[in-house]
Parts: structure tokens; C-alpha cells; sequence
């Protein structure tokens, strides 16, 4: 699997740090950064259930 | 062209539409009925005018994430809330009424003490506000009522300590909230207690800027004030977003929440039994999909010809989105009609979808956390102190909930 997050599209609802915290962390503004754009198997269903649940589509995945 | 709106508007059900009696935590089964039967079709509203409602959990996604779907009140066939809101909408607007990119300019100025790690080192003084409230209604007895004595003041007591508001002025903020909130406030009644809120946050600003504290108030006065990025009234009128969302929401959910909770003992006793933080949070989510409390339609105009699942709505049409119909979407929570708090309820629209969905999301997670994860394990014998047929529903309101809620243990 591979991540990509859209800055300019995030609107730090913090939904994504949450549900994966491994592969998503937030900057000084809530804006979203990845810790890893290839995320583990385990960690593979909060990833897709950020980019279901991300308001903005800033999420995308890659499998 | 003309003919047609008639025609539709003459049969079109009106809204909002009224919940059952005795089912006060269940959507208006007529709006129940549209989602069933016609997912997207139109609804008159108070000025006559005919907007399409939105019913689906994936047409509300869809369209609430969709560009072309515009929050500004100003756009053509924008379907206005009340008189009021319509007779004041020009003046005195925040960014919840705003498009991008003027909306993502002054949201992402107040994004940061927002971000989850922020948030998360509140959860011990929450969790102390929280105790503390409890054990003077514990040093009390009972009946007392818990919107007042806990579910009020517990986020009000948060807001103001993020916002740097003094927790003193609460009778004030909330009492000016409530006739923002009321659907049937008059638009002078609007229009002063705004313009009373309004003043209050620019004097507190002002004062921030001479001697600034740790809190947000201060970073929008001394960051973006000073610097020009905001002028005094932006500065003012997203602290009265800040401040008015931030505690009459989730002081809702608290009390209609427990109400809830109290009619289904078997789900209050999985919260009072558990120390699992993640049993508590999805629990959280699932009592956020249950009640969705604000429930009077999120209000959009499109400004340009969408079509969806084989219709088309028009360029200039209204829309509003009936999120506590969306999040009882049997596609997409089965057996929607359950509070189930074991259920993965994570794709709820309690917030909102697209760039509008709740900023203050992950504080009122961990606000209700705590809350829910404290109150039933600290009073384990919480009884409503009255009959539920006496209580009050805010059926008028922007946020749904109860004017009061008598409990005693
Ligand atoms: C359980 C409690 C809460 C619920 C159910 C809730 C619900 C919502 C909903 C549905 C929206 C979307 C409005 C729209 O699309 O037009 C929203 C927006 C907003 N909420 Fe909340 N909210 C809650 C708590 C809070 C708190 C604690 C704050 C703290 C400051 C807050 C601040 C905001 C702001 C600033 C917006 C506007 C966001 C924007 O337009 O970009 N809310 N909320
Ligand atoms: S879920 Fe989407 S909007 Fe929310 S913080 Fe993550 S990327 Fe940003």
C-alpha cells in the first residue's frame, strides 16, 4: 500500500492521527504529515478508514 | 419552469418535520420516510421556498464534500434557517458561512490548539473539571438538574480556559447562545444577543492585546491582529464561533446523551463497567451517531449544475442535509435504529462532512470521554428524578437536546 496526503486540502479534523497514529501525525497547524507513505499490514485498515472517514478527500491510497 | 416548482413545491413535505411523540431520540418518521422512498427530493420551508433534502449517508457525503456545494448564505437560492438568519446574515458571519478560500484563510488560523496532541494534554485538566463538578453535586443531594449543575458548566469551564474567556461571564455567553440557537428567536432578539457576543469577544481581544495569557483569544489578538492577517471584527466574530459552538454542542450531548444512556441500562452499564479508553471512545462515536443533536439541516446552495444517482440539482437550488436521517442510513449502519456501543460507528456524520465539518471535533471527543467514561462509574446509581414525558425537548432548536434533566442517585 502506498499513502499520499494533500496539505493544502487538509482541514486538521484530526480524524486520520487518530485512527492511525503510525502513519499519520499533524503539524504545528493540525495540518496533516505522513510519518511513512508505506504503511505495515497492520496498520493497512486504519489507513483505509482515514481515507473513508477524511472530510476533505486529502487521503490517498494506492493498493 | 414556473409550473413545475409549484406543482412540487404544493406536495412537497415540509421542513423541518416533527419527531414522534414518545420516540424523542429517533428522527421525523415523514423524513424517515423520504430517505426510504425518495432519497432526494424537495421540502417547503418557512419562507415557501422549496430546497432539496438530502437523506442519504453517501448522497450527503458526496454533495457536502462537492465544491460546487456553497455555504454562503449569499449565494443564489441559499435556503435560509429562519428570518432571522436571513435578515442579519450580511454583517455578522464567521467562517462557518464562508467558501474557500476565504473560509480555509481564517479556519486554518485557528486550526492549531485543535491538532489531537494539543488537545490530548487538555484530558487531564478535563478530567479534574469533570471530578470537581461531580463532587459537588455528590456534596450535595439530590434531585438536582444536570444540564445546569454538569452538563453546562463542564464545557464551559473548557472553552473558556482554551479561549482565555473568564469562566465568570458564563450566565452571559450562555444565555445569548441560547437565543442564537432558538429557531424561534426574533430577528431583533438575533441581532442584539450577536451583536452582545460580538462586542464582549472584541473587548476581550483588546485586552489580550495589551496583556496576552496563554490561550487562543491572545494568539488572535497579538499573531493575527496585530500583524494585520485578521481585522478586529474577523478576529471578533470567529472567538463568538468558537466560543458559542464550544459549549452549548457538547453540553447537549452530555444531557441528551445520559438521557439516552438511562433508557437503555443494559449500554449505560457496558460504559460503567468498562476502564477499556477504547470501548469508552466508541462509544462516543456511536451515542454522536444515535443522537445527532445538530439536526435542523446544514444549509447549501449549488452553484453549478451536480448530478447525483440520476438526478440533476440546478445551479441556484437550494439544499439542506439532514444529518440525524443520514446517520440512521440502514446502508450504512445496519440496524440503525439500535444504540449499539460496540458497533463501529466511526463514518457517522455528527460533525458534518467536507471542509465545514466540526474544528473543535477533537475536543469535544475527549471532553465526552471523559464525561461518559466518569459520570456513570462515579454515580453508578443515577436515576432520572422525573417522569421523561415532562421533560422539554429542544424541538425548536439548532441543537437538539433537553432544557433540563432532574436526576438524583
Ligand atoms: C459534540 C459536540 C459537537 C457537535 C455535535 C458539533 C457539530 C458540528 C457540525 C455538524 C458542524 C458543521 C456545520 C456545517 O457543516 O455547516 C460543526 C462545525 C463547527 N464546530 Fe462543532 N460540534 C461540536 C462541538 C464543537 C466544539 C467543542 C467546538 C469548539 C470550538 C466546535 C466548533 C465548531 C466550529 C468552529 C465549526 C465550523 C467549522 C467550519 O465551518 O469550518 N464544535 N460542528
Ligand atoms: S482526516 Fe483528512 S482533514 Fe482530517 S487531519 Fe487527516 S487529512 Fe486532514
Amino acid at each position: 500500500m502506498r499513502v499520499e496526503v494533500d496539505q493544502p486540502r487538509c482541514v486538521a479534523s484530526g480524524q486520520c492521527v487518530l485512527m492511525a497514529p503510525e502513519v499519520f501525525d499533524q503539524d504545528d497547524d493540525g495540518i496533516v504529515e505522513l510519518l511513512t507513505d508505506r504503511p505495515f499490514p497492520d496498520q493497512y485498515d486504519g489507513v483505509r478508514e482515514s481515507a473513508a472517514v477524511c472530510p476533505a478527500a486529502a487521503i490517498r491510497l494506492e493498493e | 419552469m414556473t409550473e413545475t416548482l409549484a406543482d412540487t413545491s404544493a406536495e412537497s413535505p415540509e421542513y423541518p418535520a416533527p419527531r414522534a411523540a414518545g420516540c424523542p431520540f429517533d428522527p421525523a418518521p415523514a423524513l424517515r420516510d423520504l430517505q426510504a422512498d425518495k432519497p432526494l427530493s424537495r421540502v417547503r420551508i418557512w419562507d415557501g421556498t422549496s430546497p432539496w433534502l438530502v437523506t442519504r449517508h453517501d448522497h450527503l457525503r458526496a454533495l457536502l464534500g462537492d465544491p460546487r456545494i456553497s455555504a454562503d448564505p449569499g449565494s443564489p437560492g441559499y435556503p435560509h434557517t429562519t428570518a432571522a438568519a436571513k435578515s442579519n446574515f450580511r454583517t455578522r458571519r464567521s467562517f462557518i458561512t464562508m467558501d474557500d478560500p476565504e473560509h480555509a484563510r481564517l479556519r486554518r488560523m485557528v486550526t492549531a490548539p485543535f491538532a489531537i496532541r494539543r488537545i490530548e494534554a487538555l484530558r487531564p485538566s478535563i478530567q479534574k473539571i469533570v471530578d470537581d463538578r461531580i463532587d459537588t453535586m455528590l456534596a450535595g443531594s439530590g434531585p438536582v438538574d444536570l444540564v445546569e449543575e454538569f452538563a453546562l458548566p463542564v464545557p464551559s469551564l473548557v472553552i473558556c480556559e482554551l479561549l482565555g474567556v473568564p469562566y465568570e461571564d458564563h450566565d452571559f455567553f450562555q444565555r445569548n447562545t441560547k437565543v442564537l440557537v432558538r429557531r424561534t428567536s426574533t430577528p431583533e432578539d438575533v441581532l442584539a444577543a450577536s451583536d452582545a457576543l460580538t462586542g464582549y469577544l472584541d473587548d476581550l481581544l483588546s485586552a489580550k492585546r495589551v496583556r496576552p495569557g496563554d490561550d487562543l483569544l491572545s494568539t488572535l489578538a497579538t499573531e493575527r491582529v496585530d500583524t494585520g492577517q485578521l481585522t478586529r471584527h474577523e478576529a471578533a466574530r470567529t472567538g463568538v464561533l468558537l466560543l458559542a459552538a464550544g459549549h452549548e454542542t457538547t453540553a447537549n450531548m452530555i444531557a441528551l446523551g445520559t438521557l439516552a444512556l438511562l433508557h437503555h441500562p443494559d449500554q449505560l452499564a457496558l460504559l460503567r463497567d468498562t476502564e477499556d479508553p477504547g470501548t469508552v471512545a466508541g462509544a462516543v462515536e456511536e451515542l454522536l451517531r444515535y443522537l445527532t443533536i445538530v439536526h435542523s439541516g446544514r444549509r447549501r446552495a449549488a452553484l453549478a449544475d451536480i448530478e447525483i444517482d440520476g438526478q440533476v440539482i440546478r445551479a441556484g437550488d437550494g439544499v439542506v442535509f439532514a444529518g440525524e436521517v443520514a446517520n440512521r442510513d440502514p446502508e450504512a449502519f445496519p440496524d440503525p435504529d439500535r444504540l449499539d456501543l460496540t458497533r463501529d460507528a466511526r463514518r457517522h456524520v455528527a460533525f458534518g462532512y467536507g471542509v465545514h465539518q466540526c474544528l473543535g471535533q477533537p475536543l469535544a471527543r475527549v471532553e465526552l470521554q471523559v464525561v461518559y467514561g466518569t459520570l456513570y462509574r462515579r454515580i453508578p446509581t443515577l436515576a432520572l428524578a422525573t417522569d421523561v414525558d415532562r421533560l422539554r425537548f429542544k424541538h425548536d432548536g439548532f441543537v437538539y437536546g433537553v432544557h433540563e434533566l432532574p436526576v438524583t442517585w
